[in-house]
């Protein structure tokens, strides 16, 4: 029964991580983009700033999903990121 | 990986080797085909040179501004209406002039769209078959086909995401890259695998991030619309981004007054003066024949590592220098460098090799681990004679998409030659015929025992290629012995690629032989012992 309790808990934080690294990572790479814009230059360049960016983030969250030690490490770690750019892509738009 | 999932938590290194393992599964075969046919792109012009054996090699150089004369002569005389055309001029690499024309939509029909290839030295409509030619492989490359451009851009994009964080946690796996790099071990199974994984990875790493980074970049207006979305709302706004991108003419609206287009041989002599006599690229022109006609020419891909737009405005029917647009802003020209990086136009010869070895490479580094994931886990299986569905599945696909693309890609080529020229949808079919072979290894991958699918399908795709010179030699007027003795280049290399390409196939083929044989006993006679020690070990 533990063994059973422990696995399913194993599986529900794989599939948390997942979820943080497919939605997340899109998720944050699309807020960089247009927390972007908040950045001191023209329109076009900060469009094409936040495009340019994006996948790194998008890679960076994924890694992180797989890194951090605990499921719900890695969602606090999002939350942490979105609550800074979520204002400059407000502010922009 | 679910065993080592823990609360607390596993390893960072062996977590970061699950994560390298399952992005590098799950999309691998798509990454592996565009891969591929991505890295055959880089000679696409030669190979649709050698797809069009009807049309003469060109064996004097040309003056761009007497092409491009000529050839806005003819667009002139097809369709006289146009509203626009676009030609590309002829850089060295092709001997046909491309061009395409729009013209207006008459009452409430639709907006017409042309396009062509033209003789540069004729002007005239170039009579070849018809064929995409290497153009194929270079769109499949990135939005594949039998679906929308869309949703295949969408899932190369996917897959290039994918590659990407593979990559990066297979940096991290490797603690030991540099030593990894030196080490190879021979004919020792698994092992062998891992190590050349590790070598061809390392050795073209800056190439791997370069080359998937970029290639994401390329399409990134589709992928992360949204900065643009919220930012650029008004039709100003859209035309100053669009002038980022590229050369972008912005012509009124046309007034109606019938005026012939200046010449165009005056405009690309000014260009040429600015860049030098070849290093034009394109001559567009929006309202030709109408009193507010305008002629963007731009420069050509060698003179520079950018794709941002570089080009002169002028009034299309004075002739007079308008603008010269030179630069862009920061993030504009780095992506347009970026973008230059993934595509490789500005190449010399001898970097359009490198590009080529290297992108090889990087094909067989997704193979090698495509092929790793199988060997790891058959020594761990319960009975190697009934290994589970997921085994079985992976280990048939990887035939069908490592082997069965070869034989595909070859028979896209065979059917380039053998297709009767007149027959109707001809370039389709030569398409059509690429996937109903690559249909056929799937199939032939399913129902034969796993090693004699490689070592079958291996052999075929050895040889096709082999034959495809004897095959050029009867079917056309330009044999291999023909293009060496008169120095025609593109059609012996292209020759000459295809033997080679088969002698690995042999190699490969071979080698799968055998090991199949050696490595058959000790595996049952190792069931038990030697698979900890193994088994344990991520891929550091």
């Amino acid at each position: 029964m533990t063994a059973r309790a422990h696995r399913l808990r194993s599986i529900g934080a794989l599939t948390s991580r997942i979820v943080a690294a497919l939605f997340g990572g899109y998720g944050l790479a699309a807020l960089c983009s247009v927390a972007a814009l908040a950045l001191p230059i023209s329109k076009p360049q900060a469009v094409l700033t936040g495009q340019l960016a994006s996948f790194a983030v998008c890679t960076a969250v994924v890694i992180w999903a797989f890194a951090a030690r605990s499921a719900l490490a890695v969602w606090i770690g999002l939350a942490l990121v979105a609550a800074v750019l979520a204002p400059l892509a407000w502010s922009a738009s | 990986m679910p065993h080592d999932q823990h609360a607390k938590g596993p390893g960072f290194r062996q977590s970061m080797s699950g994560l390298h393992t399952w992005t590098g599964l799950l999309l691998g075969w798509v990454l592996y085909a565009m891969f591929l046919t991505g890295t055959v792109s880089f000679f696409k012009d030669e190979l649709s040179q050698w797809m069009r054996p009807e049309l003469p090699r060109l064996t004097q150089p040309l003056d761009p501004a007497v092409v491009a004369q000529r050839v806005a002569d003819e667009i002139g005389r097809i369709a006289p209406n146009a509203s626009q055309w676009s030609i590309k001029l002829p850089d060295g690499r092709s001997n046909t002039v491309y061009a395409f024309w729009r013209t207006p939509g008459v009452g409430k029909g639709a907006p017409g769209f042309g396009q062509d290839y033209f003789d540069p030295i004729t002007g005239h409509r170039a009579e070849a078959r018809e064929t995409l030619g290497g153009d194929f492989f270079y769109r499949f490359h990135f939005q594949f086909y039998y679906m929308s451009p869309f949703w295949g851009r969408l899932l190369a994009g996917l897959a290039a995401m994918s590659m990407l964080v593979a990559i990066v946690a297979g940096v991290i796996t490797h603690k030991k890259i540099f030593t990894d790099f030196f080490t190879f071990r021979w004919g020792k199974g698994q092992r062998s695998w891992l190590d050349a994984h590790n070598a061809l990875s390392v050795f073209g790493l800056p190439f791997h991030v370069m080359i998937t980074y970029t290639g994401l970049v390329t399409l990134m207006a589709l992928y992360v619309p949204w900065g643009e979305r919220t930012a650029i709302k008004t039709p100003a706004e859209r035309q100053q981004l669009t002038a980022e991108l590229s050369a972008f003419i912005r012509a009124d609206k046309p007034g109606g007054d019938k005026v012939p287009l200046g010449s165009i041989e005056a405009m690309v002599r000014q260009a040429q003066q600015r860049w030098g006599t070849t290093d034009v690229g394109r001559v567009n022109s929006a309202n030709p024949g109408d009193a507010t006609a305008r002629v963007a020419v731009t420069r050509g891909d060698a003179g520079r590592v950018s794709m941002s737009p570089d080009y002169l405005e002028f009034d299309g029917v004075t002739a007079k220098l308008l603008k010269v647009h030179d630069h862009v802003g920061a993030a504009a020209e780095t992506r347009g460098v970026l973008y230059a990086l993934h595509i490789g136009r500005f190449s010399d010869l001898e970097t359009r090799w490198l590009y080529f070895i290297v992108s090889f490479m990087g094909t067989a580094m997704v193979g090698t681990g495509l092929v790793m994931w199988t060997v790891k886990r058959r020594q761990k299986l319960p009975d190697p004679e009934r290994p589970f569905f997921g085994f079985r599945l992976v280990e048939r696909l990887n035939i069908a998409s490592i082997a069965g693309l070869s034989i595909a890609m070859t028979a896209f080529l065979w059917a380039n030659r053998l297709l009767p020229n007149a027959m109707a949808d001809r370039a389709f079919w030569e398409i059509h015929v690429f996937f109903i072979v690559w249909g056929l290894t799937l199939l032939h991958a399913l129902l034969r025992p796993a090693k004699s699918a490689w070592v079958e399908q291996l052999w075929t795709a050895a040889a096709l290629l082999a034959l495809i010179p004897v095959l050029n030699a009867a079917t056309t007027q330009r044999p291999l012995w023909h293009s060496l003795a008169s120095g025609d280049w593109v059609f012996a290399g292209i020759d000459l690629m295809c033997v080679a390409l088969a002698l690995l196939h042999a190699v490969l083929a071979i080698r799968t032989a055998r090991n199949s044989a050696r490595l058959r006993p000790p595996r049952s006679a190792s069931k038990r012992g030697g698979i900890p020690a193994m088994s344990r070990e991520a891929a550091t």
